[in-house]
């Protein structure tokens, strides 16, 4: 079982740019069509300054530079039991290619079900502007599945 | 840029739904190297079997992704206010992806008008992938 002495646990705050190239991979990865998200000119006659970012790719920042996995291990997870079961995002302003971005994560929440055979924790990341305005909210539910064969998404 | 009559939409009604390709092990190769999220069990099949698994799956973040293509087709990023979902079945190698989203109720808060939308994708066949809601706001 996960130490629950961790839940309110702050992790290490991290800076991240975003990157125009990033976002048109990223882009043609999820086989994204419009051209706001793809063409700087339809970026910009939308108003935008540069490309904006795609509404689920602060998670794809999280996920590279937060360690998260690190810290799951720490906690003593098994990797191999470790599932994504929700996510979600609030969102306070777009932000575009060349912005910097803050990420300040912390464990929310750890809690089991059916008698410890599933756990769960709950990473909440703040994320900020280089002028401390607020960006989003993340926050991942990572469920932990003992005993039954196991898979990790 | 969006051409739908937002502000005519009411509850009980869905916005143009989104039916992605088929997904190719490719294409789980591209989200790997675009979204961060190299783990194997999405591109190695050697891994996967080691894993005791038939066959790699995709990344549930991909459909997740692809629910985002949903909204941003109907609304600009800006209207966007919340956005989650429930991983509830595993994406296959060859699914197809429909996305749909419904209005489940129209709302006011902070001065603003708001469109809560059951969001989803499901299968070929029907089986729901990813379950969730999204708030939008309306102009």
């Amino acid at each position: 079982m996960i130490d629950h002495k961790h839940i309110g646990r702050v992790l290490p705050s991290y800076e991240v740019e975003v990157e125009k190239g990033r976002l048109r991979f990223f882009a043609k990865a999820i086989g994204e069509t419009n051209p706001i998200f793809i063409d700087e000119q339809a970026a910009r006659a939308a108003g935008h300054p540069s490309l904006p970012i795609p509404p689920t790719f602060l998670f794809t920042l999280e996920r590279e530079h937060s360690h998260r996995f690190d810290y799951l291990q720490m906690l003593g997870a098994d990797l191999h039991q470790v599932l994504h079961g929700e996510q979600s995002f609030v969102y306070h302003k777009v932000i575009h290619a060349g912005d910097t971005v803050i990420f300040e994560p912390r464990i929310a929440d750890i809690y089991d079900k059916k008698g410890g055979a599933l756990e769960f924790i709950a990473l909440e990341t703040v994320v900020k502007d280089k002028q401390g305005a607020p960006v989003a909210e993340l926050r991942s539910l990572i469920v932990l599945r003992h005993g039954e064969g196991s898979r990790n998404a | 840029m969006p051409d739908l009559k937002l502000g005519s939409l009411q509850v009980g009604d869905e916005i143009p739904s989104l039916t992605t390709d088929p997904i190719k092990r490719v294409t789980l190769a591209l989200f790997a190297g675009a979204s961060g999220d190299h783990n194997p069990i999405h591109v190695d099949v050697d891994f996967a079997r080691e894993a005791g698994l038939d066959d790699v799956f995709a990344h549930g973040m991909l459909s997740m992704a692809y629910a985002g293509r949903l909204l941003t087709n109907c609304v600009p990023p800006e209207a966007l206010r919340s956005f989650q979902v429930r991983f509830v079945a595993i994406t296959h190698i060859h699914d197809r992806l429909t996305c749909t989203g419904t209005i489940t109720e129209q709302f006011e808060q902070n001065g603003e008008k708001l469109l809560r939308l059951r969001v989803a994708a499901a299968d070929q066949n029907g089986e729901v992938k990813i379950k969730g809601e999204a708030v939008i706001a309306v102009p």
